[in-house]
């Protein structure tokens, strides 16, 4: 009987759990496998692959040996993507580190308001999301335009007498993605302060620590899971993005993301396109590890 | 140190705003102060302005009105981590993600003392609160009543002028309690720093207190010595909330030399020694302890009432007994069983005599 049960539990669990592994096992793991795959072969003439597959490991190191042989003669610059790479991770690092900046404060002040407010206030913060993120992009795009909102108004007011170039430039690629991310560096931070008991900054203070320290020694310890959360949730997508950078960069400014797209896209390259996007995932991979091995278990949850 | 008294508080109002919009006066005009090196306790309910009284000395919250001094210097400008307060949280407050150590050597850290130094007194401090060893461990790996003696340690590592309790025994259960009521009294006498002590136990305060201020909607109602707030309340609520007390309704009838003769409602005359002025006729409420009052042992130059016995409590150390008078008045009254086999247990329906001596009872007009 105990037997039967058991197995009849085990059934059940079974029929749980398939729907939901079936699919990201289909849709996830398996694509992945092929990406892995088509990185390692070479590219067919009119794009996709070269059938029957010849095995080369020519597409990683072109990563690392850019050769634009066809259009600009024999030009070779051994640092081009790995220049884009590194620069994809600049502008990730900076949009990351204003959106902790500019979400913890406002994360801090909601959840210290009354929960009828606070509930209110995160609707607010949530409420874009339910926006196309190509529609909001696009409306953005026409506040910072040379005939835009920004530029009208203080031209109006005569605080300039011409159009500042806020478009098609890394600054605008930067405003773009901080304003499209922050919301997803906010919610964990919110969800981390939220749970802070702050009795324990009184009992700093009733200890002598001035707000700035009692911050630093105290409270920024304790809700740092989730900055933490928050810095993966913004660094990893960005690093990736490429409808931002392609809309606010005007294709003047190449990230990783707009690299990858352009392979499958104009270039027909899909085994370049899929060995970038496996180093961008080990990239990933490894830094999210790395943290985690570190004791970011408290992190984990927080996310 | 210009001052002779540790703390002092005059005509302090705290308003706060309710969620509906109209104002409240959590601690409204209150004046006391509080000597040097005493043990003061804030008595009240909750709700009573007590708490809110100790985070306005601790600088947690400014008053709207009035005057904090500490031992003689105006408060009210400067802010919590630069006054020479310390404060055990009811919850304790312990830094969950440092150690007992650095918990407890937070404030010296804060002051700049040199890490060696810092940990030579934090095991001292540990010394002193009987947790030697316990350095390395984090506030969660404690138990309740051992994060209470971290969380005394690291307030008085820094030899505040004042250290401020907030109900720091009320997490615990009863025996711990008791333990701890005691061991912070004679730490208080070891240390001599003034302790203000808030907690809405009558009889935690009764026991450790040097004076108690009795609290109640904002107002302190009466500040005295233990014995003197039990013995000589000022009002009904001072005698009700402390001990046990019955009242008896009456009026007065006339003064003769240091007695007062006060007409019980439906019960009869009695006397009560009192300097105080009554003008004849006023209603009055005559309060007097159970444990004042004798049953079958009539007092010569006392009060003697007629009564029965309504119902009988037997609890071991003491026998309880309801008696209502003819006129319909009720009386709790306790017998300590002294001599039991001699001293025969009443029952329910006796007739008795009660008595109590002219000083015993207390007459409240308020």
């Amino acid at each position: 009987m105990v037997k039967f049960f058991r197995r009849k539990k085990g059934l059940q669990l079974f029929g749980l759990i398939s729907p939901g592994a079936l699919w990201i096992l289909l849709f996830f793991n398996l694509p992945l496998l092929i990406v892995l795959f088509i990185s390692f072969v070479q590219r067919g003439r009119a794009g996709g692959i070269k059938l029957p597959p010849v095995y080369t490991l020519e597409n990683y190191r072109q990563l690392f040996n850019a050769c634009i042989s066809k259009f600009a003669g024999p030009a070779c610059d051994r640092f081009l993507y790995i220049g884009i790479f590194g620069h994809s991770m600049r502008i990730a690092l900076i949009v990351t580190f204003w959106c902790i900046i500019l979400g913890y404060p406002l994360a801090y002040f909601i959840s210290r308001r009354r929960p009828i407010w606070r509930d209110a206030l995160m609707v607010l913060v949530i409420i874009p999301f339910w926006t196309n993120f190509l529609v909001r992009t696009y409306a953005l795009k026409q506040v910072l335009a040379t005939e835009g909102l920004f530029n009208s108004f203080f031209m109006g007011l005569h605080l300039i007498n011409q159009p500042l170039d806020l478009l098609f430039n890394e600054f605008a690629v930067i405003i773009g993605l901080i304003y499209g991310y922050l919301p997803f560096a906010i919610l964990p931070m919110y969800t981390s302060i939220e749970k802070f008991d702050h009795s324990l900054m009184e009992a700093a203070a009733d200890l002598g620590a001035p707000p700035r320290r009692a911050f630093l020694r105290v409270m920024l310890p304790m809700t740092l899971p989730g900055v933490i959360a928050a810095l993966v949730l913004v660094f990893v997508p960005v690093v990736g993005a490429f409808i931002t950078p392609d809309i606010m960069g005007g294709g003047k400014i190449e990230m990783i993301g707009t690299l990858i797209n352009r392979q499958f896209g104009v270039s027909r390259n899909w085994p370049f396109g899929s060995s970038m996007s496996l180093i961008l995932m080990l990239m990933v991979l490894i830094g999210v590890v790395a943290y985690f091995r570190s004791g970011g278990e408290e992190t984990r949850r927080a996310m | 140190m210009t001052s002779e008294f540790a703390v002092e508080m005059h005509d302090v109002v705290k308003r706060f705003i309710t969620p509906e919009g109209g104002s409240l006066a959590a601690v409204n005009h209150v004046t006391m102060q509080i000597k040097d090196g005493e043990f003061f306790s804030l008595l009240g309910p909750s709700g009573c302005g007590k708490t809110t009284s100790l985070r306005m000395i601790a600088g947690f919250e400014l008053p709207t009105d009035g005057k904090i001094l500490i031992h003689g210097k105006e408060m009210s400008q400067v802010p919590a981590f630069q006054r020479p307060v310390n404060t055990v949280f009811q919850q304790y407050a312990l830094f969950p993600h440092m150690t007992v150590e650095q918990n407890i050597g937070f404030g010296l850290e804060m002051k700049g003392v040199s890490r060696s130094e810092r940990s030579m007194r934090v095991s001292e401090a540990l010394e002193m609160v009987r947790l030697p060893g316990m350095e390395m461990r984090r506030p969660k790996q404690l138990s309740g009543g051992q994060q209470q003696r971290i969380a005394l340690a690291r307030a008085l590592i820094n030899k505040p002028e004042v250290l401020l309790l907030d109900e720091p025994l009320g997490a615990l259960d009863l025996k711990l309690r008791k333990e701890m009521q005691l061991e912070l009294k004679t730490l208080q006498r070891e240390v001599g720093i003034t302790f203000i002590y808030v907690t809405h136990d009558q009889e935690e305060a009764l026991t450790m207190s040097d004076r108690i201020a009795v609290m109640n909607k904002g107002v302190a109602l009466q500040i005295g010595r233990p014995e003197e707030i039990y013995e000589r309340p000022a009002n009904k609520f001072v005698a009700d909330f402390i001990g046990e007390t019955n009242f008896l309704d009456g009026i007065v009838k006339e003064r003769k030399g240091s007695i007062i003769e006060i007409e019980l409602t439906g019960t009869g005359m009695i006397c009560v020694e009192s300097s105080r002025a009554f003008t004849n006729g006023q209603q009055v409420s005559v309060a007097v302890r159970p444990e004042k009052l004798r049953l079958n042992s009539e007092i010569k130059d006392g009060n003697n009432l007629k009564g029965r016995v309504e119902d009988v409590i037997y609890i071991g150390t003491d026998t309880h007994y309801g008696v209502r008078f003819a006129g319909g008045q009720k009386v709790r009254v306790r017998e300590q069983n002294v001599l039991h086999g001699h001293h025969e247990l009443l029952h329910t329906g006796d007739e008795v005599s009660v008595s109590f001596t002219y000083v015993s009872p207390r007459i409240l007009t308020e």
